[in-house]
């Protein structure tokens, strides 16, 4: 391991399609591949549409860090080591493609019907540490007011 | 395609067996389903065996050499919890191509206490449950159920009735796993799992195993002179959708395989005299009503709240107790819900018996996902 490696570890994002740019004066992003045949958005890097089948070439696209809260549960039973109970939502974003994630600002006690439709925002989030002592780093959604 | 009936069929008690291993589960419930038929294996000319976490391991082959290696052809099926109902499917088509006159499928599962389903992925680096949402089946299935209240104004309380209905049942199955009473207070104040699934709106893992064997009309004459019949057997994979497979759609594959079953059967939901569905988790009964046609959309809530899928009620569900009380072990669950259907066309379901029962359907729902529909008629 060289002197560098061990002083600075990596950020590596915990998904494909979330993407951590050198830029300093950029923000970590989701991205997602539109299909220039029929219009579909997919997470991440695509072979081929899973829609309608077209093999590309496809268009990158950078989501937007905002979408909004479609359906959600509150996992209270979940495996050792996480924090629980917490809100893991489905969330639409508008450029016509949704993500699973959990929701801060919620009050995981009282489950509420007033959470669909609720405008959340996305921030990043190291979540643990890997085998190789890289940061791993997820996208988490709070609640915009 | 040729007509197929069932001649026999049995299933055991789900539940926990530490002492025996998971070839022998199935080995009795292959020899029982022989016995039923009158037949013995070296009548059987295919077999399909669906399990889960044996089918890299060649678990068909291993039964047959517990209950009569005879050299033929033995397929290992594997297609998340419509693991069984597929291998079913294998045996029918076997039958219904003209290929072969008798088939044996033979669904098996040992889970122990595993406790959730996939949650062992959670101990890697990546993992990403529970800082990106959820994928375990607890969640998944609330977020199904959370979804028919924002469409339609349902109450944690109309998915709870269902599990109320299902224990009900359970009562009177000798085979359910549990056995128990609960009142709608007991459901609702149980142990919170997954919103809005409590405890007893989830079912538990075990251990278990079905069998079923399938014969050419012409055959099935030699064995019995009442044979049941599959009308329909439908498999379908989940299509596209906007927010597939990010939300796991178990909505619109239950809905294509139900029209296909139904146009197969040529018959619609209002002739079926029970049903036995998928209620892996409560909330997921209630959307199936839906999108099995027994009640109209958004219609769910006062369907369970009418009392309409009891035992004597306008359409029974889950007379068995529901996998919520009957339990889940994977690969033998969907053969399990085709035997219960044909234990009740035959008059022999006992206490939960519906009465004068003259065509069901047995619905399966795997994630990722599959759906199965057999429909099955005297």
């Amino acid at each position: 391991m060289t002197q560098e490696a061990a002083a600075e570890p990596k950020q590596n994002p915990i998904v494909p399609f979330l993407r951590i740019p050198d830029d300093p004066n950029d923000q970590p992003y989701l991205w997602g591949t539109k299909c220039k045949a029929c219009g579909a958005v997919f997470l991440g890097e695509r072979v081929a549409c899973g829609k309608c089948g077209d093999t590309g070439p496809f268009e990158e696209v950078r989501l937007s860090d905002e979408g909004e809260i479609y359906v959600f549960s509150v996992v209270h039973q979940t495996v050792p080591g996480l924090e629980a109970p917490y809100v893991a939502a489905i969330i639409d974003l508008p450029e016509g493609v949704s993500v699973r994630g959990n929701v801060y600002g919620l009050d995981p006690a009282n489950p509420s019907p007033e959470w669909f439709g609720k405008k959340v925002k996305m921030y990043t989030e190291k979540v643990r540490t890997d085998r190789e002592g890289n940061d791993v780093i997820a996208a988490k959604f709070r609640v915009l007011n | 395609m040729r007509d197929v009936a069932i001649v026999g069929g049995t299933m055991l008690k789900f539940g926990r067996y530490p002492d025996k291993d998971v070839v022998r589960l199935a080995a009795d419930a292959a020899i029982g389903a022989l016995k039923d038929a009158g037949c013995t294996i070296n009548d059987v000319e295919m077999v399909a065996s669906g399990n889960l976490y044996q089918s890299n391991a060649m678990i068909g082959q291993r039964i047959m050499k517990e209950i009569g290696a005879t050299g033929v052809p033995v397929v290992n099926v594997t297609n998340a919890c419509a693991t069984g109902s597929t291998a079913f499917r294998e045996a029918y088509l076997a039958v219904a191509s003209g290929m072969y006159d008798v088939a044996m499928a033979i669904g098996s599962e040992q889970m122990g206490k595993m406790g959730l389903l996939g949650a062992e992925g959670a101990n890697r680096d990546y993992s990403t449950e529970g800082v990106m949402g959820t994928g375990l089946m607890p969640g998944v299935f609330g977020q199904a159920g959370v979804e028919h209240m924002r469409k339609y104004g349902t109450k944690m309380e109309h998915f709870a009735k269902v599990s109320v209905k299902n224990h009900k049942h359970s009562v009177h199955n000798p085979y359910a796993q549990y056995q128990v009473e609960v009142s709608l207070e007991d459901v609702m104040n149980a142990r919170m799992i997954a919103w809005p699934n409590t405890l007893y709106m989830c079912c538990p893992t075990g251990d278990g195993a079905a069998a079923a064997v399938l014969m050419s009309a012409e055959k099935a004459k030699q064995y019995t002179a009442k044979p049941v019949w599959v009308a329909a057997s439908a498999l379908t994979s989940d299509p596209w959708q906007e927010r597939n497979p990010i939300m796991f759609d178990v909505n619109t594959v239950t809905r294509t395989a139900a029209k296909q079953a139904y146009e197969q059967a040529g018959i619609g939901p209002e002739d079926l005299s029970q049903v036995e569905l998928h209620d892996c988790f409560a909330t997921a009964e209630l959307i199936h009503y839906e999108n099995l046609g027994l009640c109209g959309d958004g219609e769910a809530g006062e369907f369970i709240g009418r009392g309409d899928p009891y035992i004597g009620g306008r359409i029974p569900v889950n007379a068995s107790g529901g996998l919520l009380s009957k339990g889940h072990p994977l690969g033998a669950t969907g053969v399990a819900n085709i035997v219960e259907i044909v234990w009740h066309l035959r008059g022999q379901a006992g206490g939960r018996q519906v009465e004068n029962s003259k065509v069901g359907l047995a619905h399966v729902i795997g994630l990722g996902s599959a759906c199965t529909i057999h429909i099955i008629k005297k």
